[in-house]
């Protein structure tokens, strides 16, 4: 009895330490930008300081000069814009196209769901050259609709992936019994199965806008001038003015930008992780 | 009563193909304008001798791969890519297992931590990398701090984290590994949802210890959960360029470039759009197989 005691308070302090140790590895970077962006300069800049604690007062000054010295809140407003009209675009060509793969019947609804879902594999990395030509041949270079022309590239696949498994979930007995009553398969489709299907709706919504948020090859590529950045490309680029580093406001930039872009996947990461895990688990 | 189901759902679906068609095919149409299209586009470019601001281009063959061949940062950039993708996946693959075990259960503030956990996942990547420029800063890092602190190095001797090839090199897979390993966690958490509870407690009941358990039931029952996320980790680390553009820009040196970064470096910063075209092109048969191996992970899911 004692021994087993002994035994299970020695798990938990192992299990304590564990996640002790990779929840500080994990969430360092983001402390380090919370304490950065207070720090005066005088502090951060010293060798000889403590760099855990405040060695001088904290400061706003970093705050105040992102909001009123940068093009911080334009590149957010740009990032808001881009986000929702890619949001857009990807609901209209992804959940009309996931539906119909999902009642498709047969092999070639699957087949070209797995083809669809493959081209999610295709990394910006590998479009980023072509691409540059196309969107410099549409006159679309420094352009925010240049993003939002590319974007769909990699939110379209997964979406489509995403509501197939959601519609599939949808008895089909329920349409049927909708089109005996009269409703045509597209007017079922617009009025019964849309309305319950808005939490995953909803999900494609998120996942969509967090990606967009997230992208950063094509950005890089594509916009140039300084006011038509997104937030993952203004902030490493232009925050920097030559070989200084404003690492105050550059780490409050991060963390500001980051959090509720953390926080919007967060909620709804379970439903994402389903989307990539389909199959694999029974 | 079934075959008449059966009927009514023929008649439903047979009623309809130009329905679907209709619904399908913009999607299908985008997909191929911009997401075929480039991609043939690439290869088109990879035989040619394109450059930005140059309209003429001729066919070259095999010129492009040739000259590719011989540059030492090509070799460099390809040798880091399998480095940063075959290791950080170890890294993230033994560090998720470990992760996911002791989530698994609930307790006080689980939620939180699994918030914390999931930041470098979550939070863009390019975002999280600035941070860790700035932890790994060649005067004011933290870990320098640290180690001087503990008198490992004196002041000013500590070596630069970024400005060392392998130094940087291992800053460049440590960092890959850390934005990795949250998304690696909470795949194998839902795997091990999956698992019914009463086969590990059965386990125990017939004497076996904790860690005999988990080496030898539920890991090897999670093994098409822990492919999952072993094939995803390696597509995003082996195609990412956003680390190693923050962090060192493919220095010191070009000795921590890599496949889509030297691309980048060649085909936009260099204006050699054919180069740049060429390089990305080697990206392909590592694609190939991973694919390959997605659709049999898949299709042995179905089978079961």
């Amino acid at each position: 009895m004692a021994r087993g005691m002994s035994r299970s308070i020695w798990g938990k302090l192992v299990h304590v330490l564990v996640l002790a140790t990779f929840t500080i590895l994990l969430a360092f970077p983001f402390y380090w930008m919370l304490i950065t962006s207070f720090k005066q300069n005088v502090d951060l800049y010293t060798m000889e300081n403590n760099p855990f604690i405040f060695n001088a007062k904290p400061t706003l000054d970093h705050l105040k000069f992102l909001f009123t010295e940068t093009r911080f809140v334009r590149w957010l407003g740009n990032t808001a814009f881009v986000g929702v009209v890619v949001v857009a675009i990807t609901l209209l060509l992804a959940v009309p196209a996931a539906y119909s793969l999902a009642r498709l019947s047969g092999r070639w609804g699957e087949r070209l769901g797995i083809g669809i879902f493959l081209t999610y594999l295709i990394p910006p990395t590998l479009l980023f050259i072509p691409l540059s030509r196309v969107v410099a041949y549409l006159g679309l270079q420094d352009s925010l609709w240049a993003l939002i022309l590319v974007y769909p590239t990699f939110t379209v696949p997964f979406s489509i992936w995403l509501l197939m498994g959601f519609f599939k979930s949808i008895p089909k007995e329920l349409e049927d019994a909708a089109m005996v009553d009269g409703l045509t398969r597209f007017g079922a489709f617009v009025k019964l199965v849309i309305p319950i299907s808005v939490s995953g709706i909803l999900t494609v919504v998120i996942f969509t806008f967090t990606l967009v948020t997230q992208e950063f090859v094509y950005a890089l590529t594509f916009i140039s001038s300084e006011s038509n950045q997104m937030i993952g490309t203004g902030i490493p680029i232009f925050l920097v003015r030559g070989d200084v580093y404003y690492w105050g406001a550059l780490m409050a930039a991060c963390l500001i930008a980051s959090l509720p872009i953390a926080f919007m996947y967060n909620l709804f990461l379970d439903r994402f992780i389903a989307g990539f895990t389909v199959g694999a688990i029974k | 009563m079934a075959v008449a189901r059966n009927k009514i759902k023929s008649i439903g679906a047979a009623q309809s193909p130009l329905l679907g068609a209709a619904m399908f095919s913009p999607a299908v149409l985008y997909i191929l304008l911009l997401v075929a299209g480039p991609f043939c586009l690439a290869i088109f470019y990879a035989f040619s001798d394109a450059r930005i601001g140059n309209s003429e281009m001729h066919f070259v063959g095999l010129e492009n791969f040739r000259s590719i061949l011989q540059s030492p940062s090509f070799r460099i950039a390809i040798r880091n890519s399998l480095i940063f993708t075959i290791c950080s996946q170890i890294v993230v693959i033994v560090g998720a297992n470990i992760l996911a075990i002791s989530l698994e259960n609930t307790f006080r503030g689980r939620g939180l931590i699994r918030f914390l956990i999931l930041l470098p996942w979550v939070a863009p990547i390019a975002l999280g990398a600035i941070g860790w420029k700035w932890i790994l800063d060649s005067i004011y890092s933290v870990i320098t701090w640290i180690l001087v602190a503990v008198h490992i190095y004196k002041p000013f001797s500590a070596p630069m984290w970024l400005g060392e090839p392998s130094l940087a090199i291992t800053s460049v897979l440590l960092v890959h590994s850390w934005r990795l390993m949250p998304f690696s966690t909470v795949i194998l958490l839902a795997g091990r949802t999956a698992i019914p509870k009463d086969i590990p407690e059965a386990a125990a009941v017939d004497g076996a210890g904790f860690w005999r358990t988990q080496l030898q039931i539920v890991i090897p029952m999670m093994r098409p959960i822990i492919s999952v996320a072993v094939l995803f980790g390696l597509i995003f680390t082996f195609t990412d360029m956003t680390v190693v553009y923050i962090l060192t820009a493919g220095g010191p040196f070009d000795s921590t470039q890599t496949l889509p970064s030297l691309a980048f470096a060649m085909g936009i910063q260099g204006s050699d759009l054919a180069a740049g075209a060429a390089i990305s092109l080697f990206l392909v048969p590592v694609l190939v197989i991973i694919a390959y191996f997605m659709l049999r992970v898949a299709h042995r899911a179905e089978v079961n």
